[in-house]
C-alpha cells in the first residue's frame, strides 16, 4: 500500500523534496536535533528511516545518534501511526475502575495491542499512564475528544465500525 | 603542574590538580568499586558505585565525577556509602544472569569483583529474566543484551575515542539497550570492528568471539599499516592467542583498528605458510633443503654481472632486514639496483620535501595532531587507511579543530569537514596553488616566517599569478568560494597541519604536489610547532624505515647519496669492499630492464609486484623473462608463483627487530614465537646468501648488532640501540646515545637551511578520459583489507566484511550504462580489463569509477597507467582513463 502523509500526498515520491525544504530552515548545530525531528513528524506523521539519515547527514550527526534520540523520546514515532490516535488511560483512577478491561476491549476491537496501528491506517492504539480527567475514570481519548466513565459497551459502540479494521 | 593534598580514609594521598577524587584514590591504591570509568573515557557517573562521603558535601557525590581539592576529606568505606553501592549491585543482578562459573568472563568481570568486594551474598530482589536475542552477526565479537548493565562504556568508547558512532543507548527506561541505527544488527550497521568497545565491557555482553586466556603476554609493534600501533601478542601453547592494544606506545596509546585488533593470528598460523624452501623442478615448485636452496642462489647471483641483477627490498620487513638487503646488494652484488614499494607511495614525499626542507618526512607527530587548530586532509581517506590517525582526527575535531577535506570521493571524514572541496582526480596542484593565492592576495601570509626561515618567496609568488581562481575553479571543478574559504580556515586557524597520502602522490605530477602542499606549510609558517607541519601518512609498517636504511637505488641508510664521494669511502671502509657511485634502477625500471632482457635475476623480498604494480601484465611479463627469479616470502604470492626459488621468511611476530612508524618513530620488534615450520627470518636467509657468495661481516648473531652497524653509519639513527628502545620508541633524528630523538622537524631550522619555495605549473594528468574511455579510473584501499590482501585474505572475519572488489560509480552513470547495484561489470583501460561487481554510491563523484587493488580475482592494476613521475619516478596509480560495461549474463 501507498503511505500517505497527512496532507494526503505519498511519501515515497516526494520525502527528499519536502527534508530539503525542512533542513533549509535550520541551523547546524545540534540544538536543531529535536526541533528538526518535530517538525518533520508534523509532516509526515512518523519519523521515516531516510529522515533521520538526513537529519543525521545535515547536523554531522551519527545515524545511530538521531536514532537514539528518536527512541528516547515517547513523542517520536517510528511507524506510520493512524489517521486517529486513541489513548486508554492506565492510570491508578482509572485501573482501580476496570481501565484494564476497556483497554481489552479497544485491543479486541481494533485488532491491534498498544503502539499498534490498524492496518488501514485508521487508527493507532497507546496507553497513558494519566489524562488528569480521574473524576470521569475509566476514560479514553480519541484524537482531542475525551470518553469518560467508559464501560466495555461504550468501547464497542465507539468502534463498531472498526471490527473489521484488521 | 600542581601537587595538591587530600585525604583518603585517613590517609593522606598527593594529587595532580585536575585529577578525580577516583583518579587519586586509584593513584593512592585505595580501591573504590566503579563499573563505568575508563582511563580513556570522559567521567560519566553512571553507574553511581562509586560514590563517597566528602566532609563539608552534601550527599554521596560519584568520586569519577567530582575533582580532588586541597585539603579535601573523602571517606569511601562508610556504612551509608556501602549501603547505596550493595543496593545498586543487588538491583544490577536483579536480571544479570547467574551463570558466572560458566561465563567466558569469569573472574574477569567487573560485576564479579564488586560483587565480591560487596560481600553480596543473597538476591533480594525478585529475579527477572531477560531473554533478549544475541548478535552475532559481527564476526570477531559477540554483543549479548542479557548481560548488558548500561554502563555505556562501548557505547562512549565508540563515541569518544573513535568517533564512529555506530552503538548508542536507544529506547528508555527499562528498554534501554545498547544498539545502533534501527536496531539493525552490528555488522549491518556502519561498525567498523575495531573492538574499543569489546575491551572496555566489564562484563560478558561485548565478547570475543575466540576468546582465549593468553599465557603470557609480548609487547610488540603491529605490521599492518604506518601508524605503528603497540600491542600485546599473547601466546598458550606457541600459538598467538590474544591481541590487546598498549597503552604505554605513544604511537597509539592503546588503540587498534581492526585489523590489529582480529587480523594478527590468523595469518601467522595460516596453513599455507611457507614452511620450506621451494626450488622449480621441471617447471613445478617442490619443497628443497635450506643448503640446496641458499646454495642454489648463491651460486646463480653470482654468475650475472653487477647491472644484471637487482633486488626488491620490504617495507614489511624490519630496519635491520632492509639494511642488510641493501647492504648484501650493494656490498656484494655491486649494484644500486634496489628499491621497494616506497616508489609505489611516497617516493614524491621524499623527493619533494628534501627539495623543500631539506629531508622527506611526517614532520610533527601523531599525537600532536589533537594540538591543530585547522587539519587540511588532502588526498588521505585517512579513516579506511590509518584508522588510528583517523580517530585523532575525528576527534580533534570534537574539541574546535577545523576540518578542511580535499578528495573526489566523498569519505568518511568529510561528514566531519567544515569545507569539503571535490576536486577532479590530478588536480591538486591547481587547487593548492589558488588556495595559496587568496592567502596572499588577502595578506594572510606569515610575512616574519617567510622572510626569517624561508628563501625564493618573490618567484613563488609571480607564478601564483597563473592560478587566477576562477581557472582553478575550471581545472579542479571546485567552486571558487569554496576555495577561498578553505584558505582562510588554512590560514588564520593556527597551528595548521596538513595531512596527505596517496592522492597526493601517486601521480605523474606527484612531486609537484608535495612541493604544493610544503609551499603551503611555510606561507603560513606552519612548520616546525606542535599542531602543525607536513604529514605524509605512510603507508607500510615500516616503509619509512626501509627508506631509512636505504632500500632505495639512490642513497645509503640515512638518505646518503650514493653519488657522494665521501659518503662512498666512508661505506666502501666500514663494509669492507668497492662501491658503485651510480644510482640503480627504481623499481618501474627493474621490470621494464626485465621485460627487455637487459636485467637477468631478480631477488625479491616480501613484495606482490604482481598486483600492486601498475600495467600487471606488463610485470607478469617480465618477471617470467627473468632468468633467475627468487621470491623471499610468508606466503606463496602471486609474484612468488612465478619464481625459480622461493625462500621462507618468517612474520613479524618470530623475529626481534625494529619497524620505523610514519612520524620517524623507530619501535621494537619482539620475537614472540618461534619461526613456524621451517622458516627463518629474513635477516639471516639475507646474510646467510651474503656470506655463501663471499659476503664479509654478515656474521651477525642477533639483530640489535645489526642496529649497532647501522647506528655507527647513519647520523639520523646514531643513537639507537636496541637497549635504549625497550623502554619505549624513539623518533630520530636521535644522532646521540643521550638525545631524546625529534617529534617535530624543523623547529628553529629547515634541514637544508633555509625552507625553500618552489614555483609550480599545473600539469594535466597523462591518461586524460576520451570518447573512447570516458570514465576516470581512481584507486584506493578498504579498512576491511589491506594492500595486495596477502596477509590480511587469510583471516576469515576480514573477508566477511570485504571479500571481492566492488567498483563504485556514480548513480548518474550507472543510469547512463544502465548498471544497478552487484550487477557484474567490466572496467576496460587501454591495457587491460577486469571484471568486478558494481556498486553505485554518490561517494563517487561524477566521470569517475573508484577500484581497490586488494583482490588478484579483479586485479585492478591491469587497468592502471605505469606513466611516471619524472623525478620521483612515481607510476600514475590514481588517475588513468576507463571504460565501464555492464556483462549481460546469458540467461
Amino acid at each position: 500500500m501507498v503511505i500517505t502523509t497527512t496532507t494526503g500526498e505519498p511519501v515515497e515520491n516526494n520525502i527528499k523534496e519536502q527534508l530539503d525544504d525542512i533542513l533549509s530552515r535550520y541551523n547546524k548545530g545540534r540544538e536543531s536535533l529535536i526541533p528538526l525531528l518535530q517538525e518533520v513528524q508534523e509532516r509526515f506523521g512518523y519519523l521515516p528511516e531516510e529522515s533521520m539519515e538526513a537529519i543525521a547527514n545535515f547536523l554531522k550527526l551519527s545515524n545511530s545518534t538521531v536514532y537514539a534520540v528518536s527512541t528516547f523520546y515517547a513523542q517520536f514515532k517510528l511507524t506510520p501511526t493512524g489517521k486517529r490516535l486513541v489513548k486508554v488511560c492506565r492510570g491508578t483512577a482509572c485501573h482501580v475502575r476496570g481501565g484494564a478491561r476497556i483497554l481489552r476491549e479497544v485491543e479486541k476491537r481494533l485488532g491491534i495491542k498498544p503502539g499498534e496501528t490498524t492496518e488501514n491506517r485508521e487508527y493507532t492504539l497507546e496507553t497513558v499512564a494519566c489524562i488528569g480527567a480521574c473524576a470521569l475514570a475509566p476514560t479514553m481519548t480519541v484524537d482531542k475528544e475525551t470518553y469518560g466513565q467508559m464501560t466495555t459497551k461504550k468501547a464497542a459502540e465507539i468502534f463498531s465500525d472498526q471490527s473489521k479494521a484488521k | 603542574m600542581k601537587i595538591i593534598r587530600l585525604t583518603i580514609n585517613g590517609q593522606g594521598v598527593e594529587a595532580r590538580q585536575g585529577m578525580t577524587v577516583l583518579e587519586a584514590a586509584q593513584e593512592a591504591g585505595i580501591y573504590i568499586p566503579a563499573l563505568c570509568s575508563d582511563p580513556d573515557l570522559e567521567p560519566y557517573g553512571g553507574c553511581r558505585l562509586c560514590v563517597v562521603e566528602v566532609e563539608k558535601m552534601r550527599g554521596q557525590p560519584t568520586a569519577c565525577t567530582t575533582l580532588a581539592t586541597d585539603g579535601m576529606v573523602v571517606h569511601t568505606e562508610t556504612p551509608e556509602v556501602n549501603r547505596i553501592r550493595r543496593n545498586t549491585v543487588e538491583l544490577l543482578i536483579a536480571d544479570h544472569p547467574m551463570d558466572c562459573l560458566t561465563c567466558i568472563k569469569n573472574q574477569r568481570c567487573e560485576l564479579q569483583k564488586v560483587a565480591a568486594y560487596l560481600s553480596i551474598s543473597e538476591r533480594r530482589f525478585p529475579r527477572t529474566d531477560r531473554s533478549l536475542p544475541i548478535d552475532n552477526s559481527n564476526p570477531f565479537f559477540t554483543l549479548d543484551r542479557n548481560y548488558c548493565i548500561l554502563c555505556a562504556k562501548c557505547v562512549r568508547a565508540c563515541d569518544e575515542i573513535t568517533v564512529v558512532n555506530a552503538i548508542e543507548i536507544v529506547d528508555r527506561g527499562y528498554e534501554s539497550r545498547v544498539s545502533t541505527f534501527g536496531d539493525k544488527p552490528l555488522f549491518e550497521s556502519i561498525c567498523q570492528s575495531c573492538g574499543e568497545c569489546v575491551v572496555r565491557c566489564p562484563v560478558a555482553a561485548l565478547v570475543a568471539k575466540d576468546a582465549i586466556q593468553p599465557m603470557r603476554e609480548v609487547e610488540t609493534i603491529c605490521p599492518y599499516c604506518g601508524v605503528g600501533c603497540g600491542m600485546y601478542l599473547g601466546i598458550r601453547d606457541g600459538r598467538i592467542v590474544s591481541v590487546r592494544g598498549s597503552r604505554e606506545n605513544q604511537a597509539s596509546n592503546g588503540r587498534l583498528c581492526v585489523k590489529g585488533r582480529y587480523g594478527i593470528a590468523e595469518f601467522i598460523h595460516h596453513p599455507e605458510r611457507l614452511s620450506a624452501p621451494l626450488i622449480r623442478r621441471n617447471g613445478k615448485l617442490t619443497e628443497t633443503s635450506w643448503d640446496e636452496a641458499l646454495g642454489l642462489v648463491a651460486s646463480r647471483l653470482a654468475s650475472y654481472s653487477k647491472d644484471q641483477v637487482a633486488v626488491i627490498s620490504s617495507a614489511k620487513c624490519t630496519n635491520e632486514e632492509n639494511y642488510i638487503i641493501q647492504k648484501f646488494t650493494r656490498a656484494v652484488l655491486g649494484t644500486n639496483n634496489i628499491d621497494h614499494c616506497a616508489r609505489l607511495c611516497h617516493a614524491p614525499s621524499v623527493a619533494g620535501l628534501a627539495q623543500s626542507f631539506g629531508s622527506g618526512a611526517m614532520t610533527n607527530s601523531n599525537s600532536d595532531i589533537g594540538d591543530a587548530a585547522c587539519i587540511l586532509a588532502i588526498g588521505t581517506n585517512t579513516t579506511e587507511t590509518h584508522p588510528v590517525i583517523g580517530f585523532n582526527v575525528k576527534k580533534a575535531t570534537r574539541k574546535g579543530t577545523r576540518l578542511i577535506v580535499a578528495n573526489p570521493r566523498q569519505i568518511g571524514l568529510v561528514r566531519f569537514a567544515d569545507v569539503w572541496l571535490r576536486q577532479r582526480p590530478g588536480t591538486d596542484v591547481a587547487l593548492l596553488m589558488g588556495i595559496a593565492k587568496v592567502i596572499v592576495d588577502e595578506g594572510l601570509h606569515d610575512s616574519s616566517f617567510i622572510s626569517e626561515r624561508c628563501e625564493n618567496f618573490d618567484a613563488f609568488k609571480e607564478s601564483l599569478k597563473g592560478f587566477d581562481l576562477s581557472l582553478v575553479e575550471k581545472i579542479t571543478g571546485v567552486p571558487q568560494n569554496q576555495i577561498a574559504e578553505a584558505a582562510r580556515l588554512y590560514a588564520t586557524n593556527r597551528p595548521g597541519a596538513i595531512l596527505y597520502s596517496m592522492g597526493i602522490t601517486q601521480h605523474s605530477h606527484g612531486t609537484d604536489n608535495v612541493i604544493a602542499i610544503a609551499n603551503l606549510a611555510m606561507l603560513t609558517g606552519n612548520i616546525g610547532k606542535p599542531g602543525s607541519g607536513v604529514n605524509p601518512l605512510r603507508g607500510q609498517n615500516n616503509v619509512q624505515g626501509a627508506c631509512d636504511m636505504g632500500a632505495l637505488p639512490n642513497v645509503y641508510s640515512g638518505y646518503q647519496p650514493v653519488s657522494d664521494p665521501k659518503v662512498k669511502e666512508k661505506f666502501e671502509s666500514a663494509w669492507g669492499s668497492t662501491l658503485s657511485p651510480t644510482a640503480g634502477l627504481t623499481i618501474s625500471e627493474i621490470f621494464d630492464a626485465a621485460y627487455q632482457g637487459k636485467l637477468k635475476a631478480l631477488y625479491l623480498v616480501g613484495e606482490n609486484p604482481l598486483l600492486s604494480e601498475p600495467d600487471a601484465s606488463h610485470v607478469r611479463e617480465a618477471l617470467s623473462r627473468l632468468d633467475f627469479f627468487v621470491a623471499q616470502d610468508i606466503f606463496l604470492s602471486e609474484s612468488a608463483e612465478l619464481a625459480h626459488v622461493v625462500l621462507p621468511g618468517t612474520t613479524f611476530a618470530e623475529k626481534e627487530g625494529t619497524f620505523t612508524n610514519t612520524e620517524r618513530r623507530v619501535q621494537r620488534v619482539r620475537k614472540v614465537i618461534e619461526p613456524l615450520g621451517n622458516s627463518r627470518a629474513d635477516w639471516l636467509i639475507t646474510c646467510q646468501i651474503a656470506q655463501l657468495m663471499g659476503g664479509k661481516d654478515f656474521d651477525f648473531e642477533h639483530p640489535s648488532q645489526i642496529m649497532d652497524e647501522i647506528a655507527q653509519l647513519t647520523p639520523s639513527y646514531g643513537g639507537i640501540s636496541f637497549e635504549r628502545l625497550e623502554t619505549g620508541g624513539l623518533q630520530w633524528p636521535c644522532p646521540t646515545k643521550e638525545h631524546p630523538g625529534t617529534p617535530i622537524l624543523h623547529t628553529t631550522k629547515f634541514t637544508r637551511g633555509k625552507g625553500k619555495f618552489i614555483p609550480l605549473e599545473y600539469k594535466p594528468s597523462v591518461e586524460l578520459p576520451d570518447d573512447e574511455y570516458p570514465l576516470v579510473l581512481t584507486t584506493g584501499r578498504s579498512i576491511f583489507q589491506y594492500h595486495t590482501g596477502t596477509m590480511s585474505r587469510k583471516v576469515k572475519g576480514l573477508n566477511i566484511f570485504k571479500n571481492e572488489e566492488q567498483v563504485e560509480l556514480n548513480p548518474e552513470d550507472a543510469r547512463k550504462l544502465g548498471i544497478a547495484d552487484d550487477d557484474t561489470i567490466k572496467v576496460i583501460s587501454r591495457r587491460g580489463e577486469v571484471t568486478a561487481k558494481a556498486r553505485v554510491t554518490e561517494a563517487s563523484p561524477a566521470g569517475v569509477v573508484f577500484m581497490t587493488f586488494h583482490f588478484a580475482e579483479s586485479p585492478t592494476n591491469l587497468l592502471t597507467n605505469p606513466a611516471v613521475d619524472p623525478i620521483a619516478k612515481i607510476p600514475e596509480l590514481k588517475v588513468c582513463a576507463v571504460r565501464v560495461e555492464k556483462i549481460v549474463q546469458p540467461s
